[in-house]
């Protein structure tokens, strides 16, 4: 700090602030720009007392007001679910069949029904929808249990083939390797995939009758009260190759779903039977 | 720092603008009545759209994202408008800074506008330059807290009346105003009205000339505007200097009255040469005139001066004319940019159509097998339907003649899309088993909407994929 002088080139004072013999003249800053300064740091001050900062060993200051971002995450989510309160009321006492495409209470209920979807269902169905291999495709017009939007909900809420809810969608083919000879097996299954042509064979077609059209029908139409495939059209639950039809005969195939009841909400059961019905193969 | 020395903060020196009169406060006066009338009564205009949209001419519907503006209304994505506005209003400030210096900071700035409105407040209540000056030195009395307090609860009505006029842009006006005083107005209505009040009111009343000097950042960037050419308010001091009593010898015609320096809301004498705090509003050249009729003398020893002119006129020639100074290859970029820009949007502005589709091909899955063997594909149509009212939309396809065409949840092949909002619809396109579209790799095609209320159309394309 050098000696404050008057700079006789300018008529100013200087600061008296020198480095390496520069000198800073003085323009003085107006005086209510250092109070805002100071009141800056007040408010600063104040606002970390105010509000959650001051880091501690484990976690941090909650500050006075009580604020926190997640109280007010939970806040907006209860606001959200108490402004759709009236909604999600009228889709649990809805008729399913009647709620019409185009009305707020099918839009919520498509909503809630895909949020439900993806978290819940994706993992087997796919996220699309697509289904995989022994997991039903659920965009296409093919239903193993129905595909009313009535069926679908039962099916949810239901399941298919599980041991915890008593009114499961139950059925078990015969694993036919254990009565046959490979041969009969090959004929039944060169007749099976004949089936989807529109011209039967005539080898295996007694084998078929017999043992077979009780539950998939004459024609192979499938039956929906046992959850038969249709095997008579394009779509292949596991694979319409030769060798994989040969080992659904062999084997049998035993595909099994949650009763989701037991897991969800009845709204998001209903919701989310909505949701799977407007995927494209809704009945 | 001892206590002698000088301090490195000072104090505000106040200031008290004396009262002028000429054609320059004239047009102030006009800029301050048209500006100001346009910011108070546009909300209050009304605009009849039709049953399902509002009737205010001017509104920014932000809860809604929308923002209307008489006939025309911008949706979020055409913010481009907005943008080109923007461009628009800087290019503006460019132009006329560089035609002529900062007319935008001493005629229509809102600090400005603002300040000599709470300047003329001041003077009705208190008086004129030299009563305000010794009302201010005066010890406080009855009379002076009397004055101090109309003053102030006046400038207060203005400011709630500024704050308040800002929200009406935002909402219903009538509505809003009916809720503002019955108290049921949303929070954030009254928040924003005292924001603004407190802002209005400091800024106004006590900030004044400390905003344009200290907290603006256009005074700083407005050197690089200006040029040689540039018309600003200047001294001729070649004609002034030296001041002195009019009946003395060898002076010039400055008289030295402080007519100019007692005019200036910025404190600051123009006499010293172009300042940064100057904010060339000109009540200098109405003051000085003013004063140079009286003594007889040529008016114009302060005036709108380009610097190019200053050797001419040193060497007793007159300065080039006005129109040599303001069209220079700068300003006729900055005009032919504005104007290329202003073009652009107004052609937008026709062109933009009524009715919008977008295609989002869903591919996951990329297509799904039906139960007959036949091939779908599904797609998210979003339709954008801008009228007031209901339409009804028909959804067709063109590039492959055995493709049909579904709409999710309809029968129908036309759908209703709501007055003024994008709807959102699930369609699937399936091609027979076996036919070309089922088994080629990928199919082009195009959706189209056709709006049967006035047979507009749209389209947009996109790809079916087969099997291969």
């Amino acid at each position: 700090m050098g000696e404050q002088r008057l700079d006789e080139q300018t008529g100013q004072t200087t600061t008296g602030h020198s480095y390496d013999g520069i000198e800073e003249l003085n323009t003085p800053l107006p005086r209510w720009w250092l109070w805002t300064f100071y009141l800056t740091i007040i408010w600063g001050v104040g606002y970390t007392i105010a509000y959650p900062a001051w880091p501690l060993i484990s976690g941090a200051t909650s500050g006075l007001l009580g604020y926190a971002t997640r109280g007010e995450v939970a806040e907006d989510i209860a606001a959200h679910e108490a402004s759709n309160a009236a909604l999600v009321e009228q889709l649990v006492a809805a008729d399913l069949t009647e709620v019409a495409s185009g009305t707020d209470l099918h839009r919520y209920g498509i909503a809630r029904g895909g949020a439900v979807f993806r978290a819940q269902c994706s993992q087997c169905h796919g996220s699309g929808a697509a289904g995989a291999i022994g997991y039903p495709n659920l965009l296409d017009n093919d239903w193993l249990w129905g595909g009313t939007v009535e069926e679908i909900a039962y099916t949810v809420q239901h399941g298919i083939r599980n041991e915890t809810d008593f009114d499961a969608h139950y059925s078990q083919m015969p694993a036919f390797g254990e009565f046959w000879v490979r041969t009969e097996i090959e004929q039944v299954a060169d007749y099976v995939l004949s089936l989807s042509t529109g011209t039967p064979i005539e080898d295996g077609a007694d084998l078929y009758l017999d043992n077979c059209a009780a539950c998939h029908g004459d024609n192979g139409e499938g039956m929906r009260d046992v959850g038969a495939p249709n095997l008579s059209d394009a779509i292949w639950l596991y694979g319409g190759d030769r060798d994989t039809v040969i080992e659904s005969i062999s084997n049998a195939r035993f595909g099994v779903m949650p009763a989701w009841g037991q897991r969800l909400s009845e709204e998001d059961v209903r919701a989310v039977s909505l949701y799977v019905h407007a995927l494209g193969g809704g009945e | 720092m001892s206590d002698s020395s000088p301090s490195l903060y000072a104090a505000r020196e106040p200031i008290f603008p004396k009262r002028v009169k000429g054609p320059f406060r004239n047009l102030k006066w006009a800029i301050m009545v048209v500006t100001l009338g346009i910011y108070y009564l546009t909300p209050w205009i009304r605009w009849d759209r039709g049953p399902n949209l509002p009737d205010q001419a001017v509104l920014v519907d932000l809860a809604g994202r929308r923002f209307y503006f008489f006939w025309i209304e911008i949706w979020p994505h055409e913010f481009y408008f907005v943008a080109g506005l923007l461009i628009m209003a800087g290019l503006g400030l460019f132009l006329f800074t560089s035609a002529l210096g900062r007319v935008w900071c001493g005629y229509s700035c809102p600090q400005t506008v603002w300040t000599d409105l709470f300047i003329l407040v001041e003077r009705w209540i208190e008086g004129d330059r030299n009563a305000r000056v010794r009302l201010h030195n005066a010890p406080w009395s009855l009379n002076k807290a009397r004055l101090r307090l109309t003053k102030w609860a006046t400038w207060l009505i203005v400011a709630v009346l500024t704050g308040g006029a800002w929200v009406f842009y935002f909402a219903d006006a009538p509505t809003l105003l009916q809720q503002l005083v019955t108290f049921s107005a949303p929070p954030v209505a009254y928040i924003t009205i005292a924001i603004l009040t407190a802002t209005t009111f400091v800024f106004g009343g006590f900030m004044r000339e400390q905003v344009c000097i200290y907290m603006c950042p256009w005074p700083r960037i407005q050197a690089a505007m200006m040029d040689d050419n540039t018309l600003t308010v200047a001294y001729r001091d070649w004609r002034g200097e030296p001041r002195g009593k009019k009946r003395q010898e060898g002076i010039g015609d400055c008289i030295d009255c402080n007519a100019c320096v007692a005019v200036c809301p910025m404190g600051i004498d123009i006499r010293d040469g172009q300042q940064m705090a100057c904010i060339t509003c000109a009540l200098c050249i109405d003051a000085c005139d003013e004063v140079m009729d009286k003594v007889g003398r040529d008016r114009g020893l302060i005036d709108y001066l380009a610097l190019s002119d200053e050797p001419r006129e040193r060497e007793g020639n007159k300065p080039r004319p006005i129109w040599q100074h303001i069209l220079r290859p700068r300003t006729i970029l900055y005009t032919a940019i504005w104007g290329l820009v202003g073009l652009a949007m107004t052609y937008a502005l026709f062109i933009r159509p009524e009715i919008e589709m977008t295609v989002a091909a869903i591919r996951n899955p990329t297509f799904i097998t039906l139960s007959d063997g036949s091939i779908r594909n599904t797609y998210e149509l979003r339709i954008r339907n801008k009228h007031g009212e209901e339409r009804q939309f028909s959804m067709n396809l063109t590039g492959d003649l055995t493709l049909s065409l579904e709409i999710e949840g309809s029968p129908y092949r036309s759908v209703p899309v709501a007055p003024d909002s994008m709807q959102k619809f699930r369609v699937y396109v399936t091609a027979p088993a076996s036919s070309p579209a089922a088994t080629a790799d990928q199919t082009d095609m195009r959706f189209w909407i056709e709006d049967l209320g006035n047979g507009d159309r749209a389209h947009a394309d996109t790809h079916f994929n087969g099997k291969g």
